[in-house]
């Protein structure tokens, strides 16, 4: 071995071209093993847009659907239900839904397209418990004049009507909105699909 | 050297003459059939076909009608409208709402297949890669009347097989003609021609043209992944040929100590 | 180095011997400089070993060890899981290639005498890391849960309810049922993902470890250690980082090439690396026409089917089949000939080692085919040859007289005709057996009455003192 012969920056250059571009290999190879655990077709398809037929819903009641192997409820709130809106606002926490996650078009006082109409992903912000449907008013035993909304058994998260979040409880943001549209002459609400609007 | 590769072969010579005779066999006559999985409307054809007279009694149950549009050019609505069946309801044959997303299933059960044909319905998700894709092709043109058989039809390639001729509409209805063959050395061979009884709605070569496109998309639907495989394949054998080149020759490079 | 990194790498270093371990094995190994293309398939293996591994993770996140489920979860894999095809097929053509380097790689030593002194526990390591990976290979197998999965298991476990007296409860038990069952992809699940797994990590840290300790052979057979510099480093030898080093990476560049040849182009490769049978489902109630092991266990496959059952008994098949293998383990002992290298062995041993890659091969051919006639026949030829390399491997470990080879002709040929009468026949079977029977008869008598007569194919050349090249 004659070291004078050498040619070191031959020698670095080369290293570091295989490095590079083995590199470049050894990353390229990382993405479909990554890729691998991403949702497979199965959970894309059981997550595909759910449809519910609201024109049996009668006004006070909810129903519940699965989406994305997540209950969505439906609300058809009544007129008074809308009503006592304005009067929870003083004890939210975020009355313009500014820091929680809806479609732009459900980003209104009653977080819904429809007023009368309420979809929401049924999954409680906090850690994910889903909150009970409690439409009873008066005064309850966690809250003074409750005027219907749900109520969280595992950290006693309350949320109002339009799935608002009260101030003072453990979840920080309104329930999240799902994407959503109405199809055949509004009778029926498809959870999931909403045509881009948002 | 030439001493040692000479012993070799003598040490070998036997085998090869014995072998010789060995291999003297006869395979069964299979017709060739074009695949071509680039021709989408021929995919497209062989796709209904396929779900029009197959996926009655067989089901697919590892394909995704999606995936199938996706990758034959066609869209959802018109796989879930055109494709999913009974066409003219909302719902599939098993009573759910149809989705593109679901899977080709049949409403046949297992126990019902063998009640009705004597043995369970094969899935054909993968039965290009079972039998091959000669195989099908041949086994769907070797219908012939035999009154003798439950569905009054037998194949030559399949024989007895408990499959009525479900493209008889198509094909028409043949009649096998076998003659004796005696060659040279006493070797006696049958050969099978097909006579039309009863024409169909295809002519012969529309019928092999159809059945053609039923193959090809079998062949896709056995592995669609096959239609990325091959450019995924280029691209990464030319990436490994640029690795080859630097590291080879940082490897020369390197070894300019040694030498 | 910054004087951060080191002492960075001081503080480890008094904790764990992380520069000492990288020098003992990498920078500071020294291995011979005249490695020629045998010597790529080591660290090829090692590549392939983790490749199996890693893709063998991920196909566990998606696959079900369930009889009702695990067909369908593997077609799952390959349709719906975002690039599972591209995983699966890794993993199946990795365990091809995993076996076209180790048998290449065991070949390698038997041309250069790389598993004699002082590397005897070298073999026995990698003996025991080939049999680890029969049985990785034969119980992943069974995972597809397709018809040749399903046929393979029954066949090769049965073979153990040919032991006498308790082999119907040796195979029940390791079925856990009377047939192959969802008990059987369970168990084998187990095995296939974690206990054989982590055995053969195991064997191949011992098989480098105690190749570290004495260090490579090479294709001259010359021990680079007895000729030491005045620095103590061996003159011939050449630290393996940085040059094995850059030399593998081209080797496994080269390696990839083919792999992805396989794996995009035809990862069943004709029906060789994933047979067509295996794409029908499990149905124990229907056998298909042919059970064909996969490729590289079909050459013990034809051999435990050309031995004939002796009274009724498959075990002399088993017990043959078995010997195959076991032969191999003992191959330090049966060689004792002081030259390691082909290069420099008699003329005769070579016509040996050929005879026997070919028998190797043709029975691997064999074990493919249906074992009829004269293919079964064929099959009992080879496999006499096969036994008889390891006979000759002996003979040919010392010089010998004329008289000792002429004995030994007879001997062997007489063998022939015993083993004959034992098997018996009559009529088309009798004319075959005397057909064949000048295959092993011809060989025998060049590999035995060559060295009688001519005793220049029996002389070893000098083995030079330094490395050549």
């Amino acid at each position: 071995m004659s070291e004078q012969d050498v040619d070191k920056s031959r020698r670095r250059f080369l290293t570091a071209a295989t490095t590079v571009v083995g590199t470049i290999g050894a990353g390229a190879a990382v993405v479909p093993f990554v890729g691998s655990m991403m949702p497979s077709a199965r959970a894309l398809s059981a997550g595909a847009p759910v449809e519910v037929d609201i024109s049996k819903l009668e006004p006070g009641r909810r129903v519940v659907v699965e989406w994305r192997k997540k209950p969505v409820w439906v609300l058809y709130r009544t007129k008074q239900n809308l009503e006592d809106l304005a009067k929870m606002e003083p004890r939210l926490a975020d009355v313009e839904s500014n820091s929680s996650r809806q479609p732009s078009y459900a980003k209104n006082k009653h977080r819904s397209i429809k007023p009368e109409y309420l979809v929401v992903i049924g999954i409680c912000t906090h850690l994910g418990c889903s909150p009970q449907y409690r439409p009873e008013v008066g005064d309850l035993s966690f809250e003074a004049n409750w005027l219907g909304g749900f109520f969280c058994p595992c950290h006693g998260s309350k949320f109002d009507l339009a799935g608002r979040v009260f101030k003072g409880v453990p979840a920080p943001v309104n329930l999240v909105i799902p994407p959503y549209s109405y199809t055949n002459g509004d009778k029926v609400v498809v959870i999931g699909e909403d045509g881009g609007a948002a | 050297m030439k001493k040692l590769i000479a012993t070799l072969l003598i040490a070998l010579a036997p085998t090869f003459v014995v072998l010789n005779v060995a291999l003297a066999s006869s395979e069964a006559h299979l017709e060739k059939v074009e695949i071509n999985l680039n021709n989408k409307a021929s995919l497209q054809r062989g796709a209904r076909t396929f779900v029009n007279y197959c996926l009655n009694c067989h089901a697919a149950s590892y394909m995704r009608y999606s995936r199938m549009a996706k990758d034959i050019g066609l869209t959802d609505e018109q796989v879930v409208e055109n494709m999913i069946f009974p066409a003219d309801f909302s719902k599939d044959k098993n009573g759910k709402p149809k989705k593109a997303g679901q899977l080709m299933t049949v409403a046949m059960s297992a126990e019902d297949g063998k009640a009705y044909f004597g043995t369970p319905v094969p899935d054909l998700s993968v039965v290009a890669r079972s039998r091959g894709a000669d195989w099908i092709y041949t086994y769907l043109k070797s219908f012939y009347i035999d009154e003798s058989r439950p569905f009054g039809v037998n194949n030559t390639t399949f024989p007895s097989v408990g499959m009525p001729h479900v493209l008889w509409e198509l094909q028409g209805l043949n009649k096998a003609v076998k003659t004796k063959h005696t060659d040279e050395h006493g070797h006696e061979s049958e050969t099978v021609e097909f006579e039309t009884v009863v024409p169909g709605k295809l002519s012969p070569a529309e019928y092999d043209s159809a059945v053609t496109d039923l193959v090809n998309y079998l062949v896709y639907m056995g592995e669609p992944a096959k239609l990325k495989r091959y450019t995924m394949g280029v691209y990464v054998l030319g990436f490994l040929f640029l690795l080859f080149v630097v590291s080879y020759a940082m490897k020369k490079e390197f070894w300019k100590d040694v030498h | 180095m910054t004087t951060k990194t080191q002492a960075f790498m001081n503080w480890v270093d008094a904790r764990f011997p992380m520069t000492k371990m990288w020098e003992d094995h990498m920078a500071k190994y020294y291995a011979p400089k005249n490695f020629n293309f045998w010597y790529f398939f080591g660290s090829l293996a090692l590549l392939v070993l983790v490749l199996q591994i890693v893709t063998g993770i991920f196909l566990t996140m998606n696959y079900k060890p369930d009889a009702t489920l695990a067909f369908a979860s593997v077609e799952y894999i390959m349709r719906d899981v975002n690039f599972g095809w591209l995983i699966r097929y890794m993993h199946s053509t990795g365990a091809s290639a995993f076996f076209v380097i180790v048998y290449l790689h065991m070949f390698r030593g038997l041309m250069y005498g790389s598993f004699k002194q002082p590397r005897e526990l070298i073999w026995l390591f990698g003996m025991l890391i080939y049999l680890a990976l029969m049985a990785e290979a034969f119980m992943g197998y069974l995972l597809p849960w397709g018809q040749m999965s399903y046929w393979g298991a029954q066949v090769i476990v049965n073979l153990f309810s040919a032991v006498p007296w308790v082999g119907e409860s040796l195979s029940v038990w390791i079925r856990g049922d009377y047939v192959v069952s969802d008990a059987t992809l369970n168990r084998f699940f187990a095995f296939h993902v974690i206990a054989v797994p982590f055995i053969l990590a195991g064997l191949v840290v011992a098989h480098i470890i105690a190749l570290h300790e004495v260090g490579s052979n090479n294709p001259d057979g010359v021990e680079i250690k007895k000729n030491k510099g005045a620095d103590g480093i061996p003159v011939d030898g050449i630290p393996f980082h940085p040059y094995y080093s850059v030399k593998d990476i081209v080797g496994v560049v080269v390696f990839l090439m083919f792999f992805s040849a396989v794996l995009f182009f035809a990862p069943e490769l004709g029906g060789w690396f994933l047979e067509k049978d295996n794409f029908i489902p499990a149905n124990p109630l229907k056998t298909p026409e042919h059970i064909v092991p996969l490729w590289y266990f079909t050459p013990f496959y034809a051999i435990l089917r050309a031995i004939p059952p002796i009274w009724e008994s498959q075990f002399p098949g088993v017990i043959a089949m078995g010997m195959a293998i076991v032969f191999l383990f003992f191959l330090p002992w049966l060689d004792r000939h002081p030259v390691k290298s082909m290069r420099y062995r008699e003329a005769i041993f070579k016509v040996n080692l050929f005879i026997f890659i070919v028998s190797f091969i043709t029975l691997g051919w064999l074990g493919t085919q249906p074992a009829t006639g004269v293919l079964s026949e064929l099959a009992f030829r080879f496999s006499e040859l096969y036994f008889a390399f390891f006979i000759f491997l002996w003979i040919f470990s010392a010089e010998r007289s004329s008289k000792y080879y002429l004995t030994s002709w007879i001997a062997l040929l007489g063998t022939l005709v015993v083993l004959d009468i034992l098997r018996g026949g009559s009529g088309e079977k009798l004319a075959l057996m005397m057909n064949t029977w000048f295959i092993p008869a011809i060989c025998f008598s060049i590999l035995l009455l060559v060295p009688a007569k001519f005793k220049s194919w029996t002389q070893a050349k000098p083995v030079p003192e330094r490395v050549t090249s």
